[in-house]
């Protein structure tokens, strides 16, 4: 039960059919994660601090990004633990109540859309592609290439450096171009081996990690018996496509398709 | 069988190349990059209202104070990213 200077931090909802719960795993604030049952749902939750994940606390914390980092991989933590061996719901980083009683309330209001989503998501993960725009071929870009570059006239250093930088990001202009073409073939294929798919803003690239522009950032679900398929299909894709560069990554708990209605387009 | 058998574990990652092999084990075995994580939970999860989280803002409130965070931090380290546009 939340004491007075407790709340409870929702990470997922899952039918009661589900378990074994992750009570094992550090959650947000360290405190163990317990289900809390409603209308045949059970909500995972953990006792955290009132002074940290209260109002207050929150409006602060969220603010700091190392804090924000430890909550982020501690919520994922216990949802990885559950999600891909049963169904769950999970929720979005930050959802708190102050008691038992408000998280039941919670569950009986929406127990429609949770078990929606539930079986939307059911025997399906979500994979995560990013597809970059590859470096234009050669150190000057393919523009820059002796093929491609008419003959010109001598020129004083400053012209000729003024024509190089040019022909560089037009190489790079049309780089992206391409690789814009390529994303849209790569995503258009892929959602065809998904039930469902999202795309995210692309990520800059300091966040990203790298200096490629990222062109398309998509999540797709996909049912856990093409995964293999899907994964192939990634590969595929990167070896066709020689314009961009994929990541793949998951599987992930249905983050992206857990929302009833669906932000993400849905069947095709 | 379920996709963790398949494919890789949970969350992490699989560098492509051109000629679709991975970068190696070594980028494999790195815990998952924190900005696709921050992606997931923060834009996606199911969007519910805490009685306490409400008190303080909108959900969608607390995600935009957090994305403009995240941006003025990118903007320390380097210009604002150019072209990075959505391709939808």
């Amino acid at each position: 039960m939340a004491a007075e200077d407790h709340c409870l931090w929702l990470y997922a909802v899952a039918g009661d059919s589900g378990g074994p719960f992750p009570a094992d795993v550090a959650g947000v604030g360290r405190a163990a994660a317990r289900p809390l049952g409603a209308e045949g749902l059970v909500a995972i939750v953990a006792d955290v601090a009132q002074p940290e994940f209260g109002a207050a606390g929150l409006r602060r914390n969220l603010e700091d990004l190392d804090w924000l980092e430890r909550t982020a991989r501690a919520h994922h933590a216990v949802i990885e633990a559950m999600a891909g061996r049963y169904p769950v719901v999970p929720a979005r980083l930050a959802t708190v109540y102050s008691s038992e009683e408000a998280v039941k309330a919670m569950l009986h209001e929406r127990a429609a859309d949770f078990r929606e989503a539930m079986a939307r998501i059911a025997e399906r993960s979500e994979w995560g592609v990013k597809t970059f725009a590859a470096a234009p071929a050669g150190p000057e870009g393919a523009a820059g290439s002796p093929a491609a570059r008419p003959a010109r006239p001598a020129a004083g250093a400053g012209a000729a450096y003024l024509q190089r930088r040019r022909e560089q990001l037009t190489a790079r202009e049309q780089a992206r171009r391409e690789a814009v073409v390529s994303a849209r073939t790569v995503d258009e294929d892929l959602s065809r081996l998904s039930v469902a798919a999202r795309r995210y803003p692309p990520q800059a690239p300091d966040l990203a990690g790298r200096a490629a522009t990222m062109v398309l950032n998509a999540a797709y679900l996909v049912a856990d018996e093409r995964a293999g398929e899907f994964a192939a299909s990634v590969r595929k894709l990167a070896a066709l496509h020689p314009a961009v560069e994929l990541t793949l990554t998951g599987p992930w708990p249905a983050y992206s398709f857990a929302s009833p209605g669906g932000e993400g387009d849905e069947a095709r | 069988m379920s996709a963790q058998q398949d494919g890789l574990p949970m969350g992490q990652q699989d560098f492509l190349d051109a000629a679709g092999n991975g970068y190696g084990p070594e980028i494999r075995g790195e815990r998952i990059a924190l900005v696709d994580l921050l992606d997931r939970v923060l834009a996606g999860g199911v969007v519910i209202a805490g009685d306490v989280t409400l008190t303080i803002a909108d959900v969608d409130l607390v995600t935009v104070n957090v994305r403009a965070l995240i941006t003025s931090v990118s903007n320390l380290v380097g210009p604002p990213p150019a072209a990075a546009e959505r391709n939808q």
